[in-house]
Parts: C-alpha cells; structure tokens; sequence
C-alpha cells in the first residue's frame, strides 16, 4: 500500500481515497459531488504540466483543478 | 393546496427540460452544468388550480458551496412545507450521485416527488433500476421520465399530489453515502455492456493527445461550417429576395418622393450613383432591414446552430479542461470558455453565464474580457463586411488583435487584481444526440430572440441617426473630437458617429464607416476601435447588474484605457 496524491497516481490506475488535504468547504464540495473518503476512484488523465486531473468516481466523470488534484491522497495497491 | 412546485437537482439532469414540460414555457436547455443561472418560472394546471413552477439552478446539496446554490436553496425556504412539493430530477444513468440530495430533501422534511429522468438513456447503457423498490426505500415517489421525448411527463403531474413532507431523522453526509450504497445494491443492476464508439469518443476527448487532435479538429470544422452556411444563405436566399424582389419595390417608391426631402432622406437614404445601396444608402427601410437580414441573421442562424450542437452533444466542458491550463493564467479556470463561447454570439448571454464562476474576482476578468476581447456576430459581420473587400490579411489581423488583447488583459488582471481564483471542479457530461427537434427548437428560440431584441433598436437608431445627420447636430460633437481622432487614430472627424453609434449597436455603425470611403488601413483602425472600446449598450446595462457600478466604472475605464491605446498604437505602427 501506498499513499500518492491524484497528481502522481498514473493514468488508468485505480486508488482509494483515504485523506483530503483541505479545508471543510472543499471536503463538503467534494462530499457533495460522491468523492470522499473510502471512495474508490479511476484516474482517466491528465492534461499538460500543470492541468487539471480528470477521474472516475462511481458513474461520473469528475475534472479538477492541479492543485486541488494535489490535496487529494489515495492509496494504492 | 398546492401553491408552488420547485424544480431542484443536481446540475445537468434535465431541469430545464421537465420544466419546459410541466409549464410550456420554453427555456435554454443545453449538455453542461450550469446552463440554467437564472430562475425561471411558469404555470401548470392541477385540476382547477394554475400552480407556480419554479425551475432552480442545479445543485448537488442542500449545503450549498457555489452562488447560484445558495440561490436554489434560499428559495426552498419562502414557502411553507404544505403549500408546496418539490419535484426532485434525477439522472437515471448516475443514480447513485443524485440520491443524496434526495436524501437531504426527504430528511429536511419536504414534500418530495422524485422524477427518474434520462431513463431511455440509462435502458441504453445497460442500467436497469427498479422503480417501486425505491420508492419503498426512500419513501417518496418515484416516476421515471424521459423529459426530451415527453414519457412519463403525465404520470407524474398525476402524482404531484401525493407528495407530503415525511418525518425521517436526520444524517451526516458520510451516513447518507453508506445508505445510498445499500439502496443502490438493492435496486441497481447493471448489464454488461461491449464499450461502444460513443464511449470511445467520450474517453478520446479527455485525454491530452487525443483530446487537443478533437479540439482542433472541431473548432476548424465549426468555423468553416458557420461560414459556408453563412455564405449560402447570403447567396442562395437573402441576397436574391433583397435585390430581386425589395429592391424593385423600393425603386418605385422613390420614384413618387422627391429625392433629397426629408423623409426620403429619412427612409431611403443617399442615393450611391443614383440607386439604391442597401449597404451606403443608410436608410430606415434599405440598409436596417439589409444589415440585419441580409448581413447579420445568416451567421446568427449559422454560429448557434453549430454552438446549440455542441452545446447539446456536451462537448463543451471536455473543451473547458483542454484549455484549463491556459485560462487559469489569465485568473480564470477552464469552464470561463462557456460564457467565452456565448460571447460570440452575442455578448449579453455570454456576460449572464459567467454566474457559473464562483468568484466576484473571475467575474469581473471574464466580464470584461468579453466585453473588450469576443466580439459578437453581428460585430463579426461587420468586420468581414468592411475589410473582407481587402482579404483576409485585415479580417485575420482584427482578430489577432482581440485575441492578443484577451491575454494580455487577462495577465495583467490576474496579476494586479486581489484575491485568487478558485480552480476547476465540474462534472463532464456523456455524450448525448439532441433530438433534431429539441435542437430546431432552440435554434427557433435563439434567432427569434436575436431578431425581437435586434431589429427594433437597429431601426430606431438609423432613424435618430439620420434625423441627426440631417439637421446637422453631429457636427458639434465632431468638431470637439475632430483632432483627438486624427491625431491619435488617422481618422477622419466623421468617423466619430460611427463610434458613438457603435455603442448603440456595432452592426448599425457598418453603414456609417462605408461611405466615408476610408483606407484599409482607417477601416482596420475603426473596426477594431468599435470591437474594443465600448460594449453596445444592451450588454452595458447587463454588464451593470452583473458587477455593480463600481466594478462597471473600472471596467469601463478599462475599456476606454485599452482603446486610446491600441487605436494610436495601430495608427502609429502600420504602414501606410
């Protein structure tokens, strides 16, 4: 098991949530949304150097910005 | 009794469309989420009574995080519990994201009705999910709707009525996730499905490489196809009714005034080498009608056709992550190309959708961006009208122009503004077929829109304009801002009405700039001095009630900041 950030986990790899490094409105928006931790998500992409990651949480595709990408930690395999 | 219906859900199920539905009443619908950043409102019949429906913008919580939630939320609370129901939409192919909404909405105690929507697209990607088990776990009713082809529409005006708020005790959200997940095992079941060419497409369009090969295929595709449908409606239908049937109408009209009185002046024009020059004549009833029928109205058919396409396919926010990167340095995230994109069209709609940003700070940059930068179509006519006759060399250069200033103004701002802005978070829709008549529909919408809003002021201003000109009150203002236009811009005194109208409506000050028998290079300067400077005047009130007047008056300083110097900068620098 290992602890990476949704910015390093590679494309087309499944990880688990386990921790978002933000404040309670970004973890309430991300709640709201079925991201949250537990969750298990898919890693679709990510564009460019410093683009948004994009993700797949249950049936939705989700696009974050970098930096919140980089607050958001999963576990991997 | 029932006195009001609220219309709430997560972004992008189809509020609009159940709306459109239930009152008649019809509103923009598009594939993104956030098309719908005002409230619109309509009445259906139940029974004797004409209850109020109220469409509210999309929301994923009753806690909620962005401006226009807080909007749908604070509603909910005006009217007491058993005086209304709200009919809670949800996306049948992502079950799972909408219930806790549901959730929220049946703990706080109102009366919900739950309307399954999008079902025929869930039958399509294998999710079959049943009804009655649902409704029996979370206690409200459940009716599954297709609300772009009409089923199930009916059954559930049918069942409004049974909507009654219900006692439940209340749940944290992490609660709420694990009981979703067990109704959902319960009532869900999945079919396995090969991946079809639409998912393909759907996966391609996110990626980098593949994704930025879509989008430059799409935007060079989308240009071509708005000029050549354009082109073919100026050559093929507008073109030959003005000079074959108006203009023959027209020439015996002139023939029973005597040319030059008043209102020959006033209704016809000049005469350009003793005819009628829908383009110079600069009269009510030949360059109006021909400006707005014959110049702008075949690429407003053409540009929204193609954006309601894309806007329908839901391309639009695989676009908004392509160009994220880029955005975020001028103080914006990639979902500001929406309102960008509206821009174009005309700047109104554009400058109303930058409520989908979360921040006063991306407002006000996406604001003026457009006002300044994205010129509308019928300034885009105009542009291709005046310095077409030149190729494209000028045409190109105006938009490389606005394109340049966009950046730039956008660096700066973003540089020197307080404050951040927030980054991009939003959901891609899946790909979706518009129904051709859900998209005639809204095409049928947008012109008629672009035509009551348009013509009158178009014809009311040649009418001032040429009441103006012929008692001569121009000239003051001419001879006040004669030197300051040559000096600094090359332009002739007359040349200032042109601008000054321009803030009227851009389209109307093209039959001004024509007959002043300018240089290339003067018609390039005031071409892009009438995109740049001032907004027309409807998208100044807009721009008004968006940002307040503090926010305006620097957005307007701006604008005259950026015109004084681009103008002399261009004048200066091109060769004669």
């Amino acid at each position: 098991m290992r602890k990476i950030s949704l910015v390093s986990l590679e494309p087309n790899r499944k990880g688990r949530v386990v921790e978002i490094l933000g404040g309670a409105s970004l973890n309430n928006k991300l709640m709201s949304m079925g991201l949250y931790i537990g969750k298990e998500i898919t890693k679709l992409s990510h564009i460019g150097l410093r683009g948004p990651v994009v993700i797949k949480v249950g049936r939705s595709i989700l696009a974050l910005g970098h930096g919140m990408a980089s607050k958001i930690m999963v576990e991997i395999e | 009794m029932i006195k009001k219906i609220y219309l709430i859900g997560n972004p992008n199920v189809g509020k609009s469309v159940v709306f459109s539905r239930l009152t008649g009443v019809q509103v923009m619908s598009s594939n993104y989420p956030g098309t719908t950043v005002e409230i619109s409102k309509g009445y259906l019949r139940l029974g004797e009574e004409r209850v109020e429906v109220v469409d509210l913008p999309g929301t994923y919580s009753l806690e909620p995080s962005s401006s226009a939630e807080k909007v749908a939320v604070s509603l909910l609370n005006e009217y007491p519990r058993n005086e209304m129901v709200v009919i809670n939409i949800l996306d049948a192919t992502n079950l799972e994201r909408n219930l806790l909404l549901t959730l929220q909405l049946v703990e706080a105690g109102y009366p919900v009705i739950v309307s399954l929507n999008m079902c025929d697209d869930a039958g399509h990607r294998g999710i079959n999910i049943d009804t009655t088990k649902l409704e029996k776990l979370i206690g409200v009713p459940v009716i599954s709707t297709c609300a772009v082809t009409g089923l199930g529409i009916k059954l559930l005006i049918e069942r409004i009525k049974e909507g009654s708020p219900t006692v439940k005790k209340s749940l944290t959200n992490e609660d709420r996730w694990k009981e979703i997940g067990a109704i959902i095992q319960q009532v869900q079941s999945l079919e396995h499905r090969h991946h079809t060419l639409r998912e393909v497409l759907e996966d391609a369009s996110v990626r980098p490489l593949t994704g930025l090969i879509m989008a430059a295929g799409i935007i060079y595709a989308s240009f071509k196809i708005v000029r050549f449908i354009g082109e073919t409606i100026i050559a093929r239908i507008t073109d030959p009714i003005f000079s074959n049937l108006y203009q023959p109408v027209l020439e015996k009209l002139t023939l029973c005034w005597q040319e030059s009185g008043f209102w020959f002046h006033l209704l016809i024009g000049d005469l350009i080498d003793g005819k009628i020059d829908f383009k110079q004549s600069l009269g009510v009833l030949t360059t109006a009608p021909y400006i707005e029928f014959g110049m702008v109205l075949p690429y407003i058919v053409a540009f929204y056709f193609i954006l309601s396409l894309l806007e329908d396919i839901g391309y639009l926010p695989r676009l908004a992550i392509l160009l994220d990167n880029v955005l975020h340095r001028l103080g914006l995230h990639g979902y500001a190309i929406i309102p960008v994109l509206l821009g174009f069209g005309c700047n109104v709609p554009g400058i109303l959708s930058t409520r989908i940003l979360e921040s006063k700070r991306e407002r006000f940059i996406a604001s003026t961006i457009i006002s300044i930068g994205v010129p509308c179509v019928p300034l885009q006519a105009m542009i291709f009208g005046l310095l077409g006759q030149f190729g494209g060399f000028y045409v190109g250069g105006v938009y490389l122009v606005l394109f340049s200033l966009i950046i730039i103004l956008g660096l700066v701002l973003n540089r020197i503004m307080k404050g951040y802005s927030p980054e991009l978070l939003i959901e891609i829709p899946p790909y979706r077929l518009p129904p051709l008549a859900t998209l005639a529909k809204k095409l049928y919408f947008r012109i008629k829109g672009f035509i009551v809003e348009a013509v009158p002021v178009v014809i009311a201003g040649v009418l001032v304009i040429n009441i103006l000109l012929y008692f001569k009150l121009f000239d003051f203002i001419t001879a006040i801002f004669a030197p300051f236009l040559k000096g600094l811009f090359g332009l002739p005194k007359e040349s200032i009405v042109a601008l000054v109208i321009g803030f009227f409506r851009k389209d109307v000050a093209v039959g001004m700039l024509m007959p002043l028998g300018l240089s290339a290079k003067q018609l390039f300067i005031s071409a892009t001095l009438l995109a740049i400077s001032f907004p027309c005047i409807a998208t100044f009130i807009v721009l008004w009630k968006e940002l307040g007047l503090k926010d305006l008056i620097k957005s307007t300083l701006i604008m005259i900041t950026i015109s004084v110097i681009v103008g002399t900068a261009l004048n200066f620098l091109i060769p004669h």
